[in-house]
């Protein structure tokens, strides 16, 4: 099944027409209504009328996370706040948020495209979809959500957590579409084993999951545990949400949503754009977007497209799934975590050094995060009591600053090793290349 | 009185007490009395040794983190029922320890206290008459 065959399926020429006509469009709005592009476009000695066609795109500037950040929380909106109908944030380096704001129109195009990617994932209106994302500002649960509700499935808002009664209510229930991030679904898969339930007790047909990168391998062991299908879904909060990108039913890259989002593929070295089908960083511009539209957003994911039509008819261009990022982000059980972060918070405090070291790993396919810290001199007490004190202190301010729970580990001065010039400050040992 | 304690820093690493030890041995300070507070990540080494300001200075040297904390010393008969008999007096005075250590030399045996005020402490020992030791006691045992 194909939710809007008409821009599913459209000839790479139409699609070319459609796009052109968008981002003209864009342009023009963002010209003269977000004054940040304007002096942007103006830098660069162009005009609106400069823009003619998609390929003027590469013309344009580029948007970046610090940009966002520079004009929080609203700064890059490009409607009068009264036209902004919702509100969603993702976390910062700073502890500063990066902010995204939809009109009435952006939240219809964005239940829209989450509805092309639950149908391209073989979901319809029949399935009970399990949407165990985390409710609020994050984008992964409501964006799931109206997806969902625009295909007329019945729609189950679990949000995350309490994965006892996730089970019970996927059995009770009878949900046939679960949506969480892969290691969660693993997680389940699990808990579910231990609980002694048979599998039959369960209609699961179909997984969609995103939020965070995941290997092939990952794949097969959610597909085996839990004998469905199990569907990769791409997106960032800045762009829109889940729903960028999706992968259908033949689970060989990862269509992308392109009258809405334009993707391009740059070396994130020279900014050049690469030749079709090279690896390189992912680049979105939002064509239709009202609320927060974007030229060029360097998502600092890696990727490369593939503009082969896909066997199951569509001709929307497909992303691989993205094999790593050019920037220090770390995604940890969904939640985006620069390690700039955690320095800021221990510099705040000012009762440990600066030094630390993040150990990330996957435990019983959850992410585990260990940070050491140094005990300096002049904040040892002799007593266990305060050692554990400042642990815990740290802990929370972590947990409030990142809302990651983050186990502290104290260490002597001098362990973590210094090198020259940039610090080794995160061992990953996840495995996400299979 | 009080005397003065080094506590050392260590993670739970093998080796780790060994080498601050032998600093210690390099440097010809004698240890008089040692104590470990232990989590399962990391421990406290707790001294008392015949140099405070050489040993710190040397442990320093060396990367350690350490700082000097004041503790008391109290020498009791080795006999049956005397430990309880000064922990009984700060219970009464409701004067709380922190951590103490002790042990048992010839015909006496030495308490080394870390109480929360060292002050009361000092006049609890003082009207109750028990031996208060001097540092250099700690040496001429």
């Amino acid at each position: 099944m194909i939710w809007n065959k008409t821009f599913e399926c459209m000839s790479r020429e139409e699609m070319n027409a459609c796009q052109s006509r968008r981002l003209v469009d864009m342009v023009e709005r963002m010209y003269h209504n977000v004054p940040f592009y304007r002096n942007k476009i103006q830098e660069l000695g162009l005009h609106p009328g400069d823009i003619r066609d998609i390929s003027d795109l590469k013309k344009l500037p580029f948007t970046t996370k610090q940009d966002l950040r520079d004009n929080y929380p609203f700064g890059l909106f490009a409607v009068p706040q009264s036209e902004i109908v919702r509100v969603h944030a993702s976390s910062g380096t700073t502890g500063k948020p990066t902010v995204v704001g939809y009109s009435r129109r952006d939240l219809s195009t964005w239940s829209e495209v989450v509805a092309r990617c639950l149908v391209s994932a073989g979901a319809h209106k029949h399935d009970v979809v399990h949407i165990a994302y985390g409710y609020g500002l994050f984008t992964g649960g409501l964006g799931l959500h109206y997806g969902s509700e625009e295909i007329g499935a019945t729609v189950i808002p679990v949000s995350g957590g309490n994965t006892k009664r996730q089970l019970q209510i996927m059995r009770d229930f009878g949900s046939t579409v679960l949506a969480c991030t892969p290691s969660y679904a693993l997680y389940l898969a699990e808990a579910m084993a231990e609980d002694g339930v048979s599998r039959e007790e369960y209609k699961l047909r179909v997984g969609i999951f995103g939020a965070e990168p995941w290997t092939e391998s990952m794949r097969r062991e959610i597909e085996a545990k839990w004998n469905i299908k199990a569907i990769d879904i791409f997106g960032l909060s800045e762009v829109i949400g889940p729903g960028v990108s999706c992968e259908c039913e033949c689970q060989d890259g990862l269509h992308v949503q392109e009258d809405h989002f334009i993707p391009e593929i740059i070396d994130p070295v020279t900014l050049e754009v690469l030749p079709q089908g090279a690896e390189g960083e992912l680049v979105f511009t939002t064509i239709t977007k009202e609320g927060l539209p974007l030229l060029r957003y360097r998502t600092r994911d890696l990727t490369s497209l593939n503009y082969e039509p896909c066997k199951c008819g569509r001709t929307l261009v497909r992303m691989k799934k993205c094999t790593g990022r050019s920037d220090d982000m770390l995604i940890i059980r969904g939640v985006n975590l620069f390690p700039s972060q955690i320095e800021s918070v221990l510099l705040e405090m000012g009762e440990t050094s600066a030094h630390y070291l993040l150990i990330v790993d996957r435990e019983n396919n959850l992410d585990t995060l260990e940070l050491q810290v140094e005990v300096e001199q002049k904040f040892f007490l002799d007593k266990i009591s305060e050692l554990q004190k400042l642990s815990k202190k740290i802990q929370s301010n972590l947990e409030s600053t990142m809302g990651l729970s983050i186990n502290v580990k104290l260490v002597e001065p001098k362990t973590i090793e210094r090198s020259e010039g940039k610090a080794k400050r995160v061992i990953d040992k996840r495995k996400f290349l299979s | 009185m009080t005397i003065k304690q080094i506590s050392v820093f260590l993670e739970n690493k093998s080796g780790r007490l060994a080498e601050v030890l032998g600093i210690l041995g390099q440097e010809n300070i004698k240890i008089y009395a040692l104590t470990i507070a232990d989590t399962s990540e990391y421990g406290i080494l707790r001294l008392i040794v015949s140099d405070f300001n050489r040993a710190v200075n040397a442990l320093k040297e060396k990367k350690f983190t350490s700082n000097i904390t004041e503790v008391l010393a109290v020498s009791v008969p080795s006999q049956a029922g005397s430990f309880a008999k000064v922990l009984k007096a700060f219970a009464d005075e409701a004067i709380s320890i922190e951590y103490m250590y002790a042990f048992k030399w010839g015909t006496s045996a030495t308490l080394i206290l870390r109480p929360e005020n060292i002050e009361s402490a000092l006049n609890l020992i003082d009207k109750n008459k028990f031996n208060l030791l001097k540092p250099d006691d700690l040496g001429n045992l």
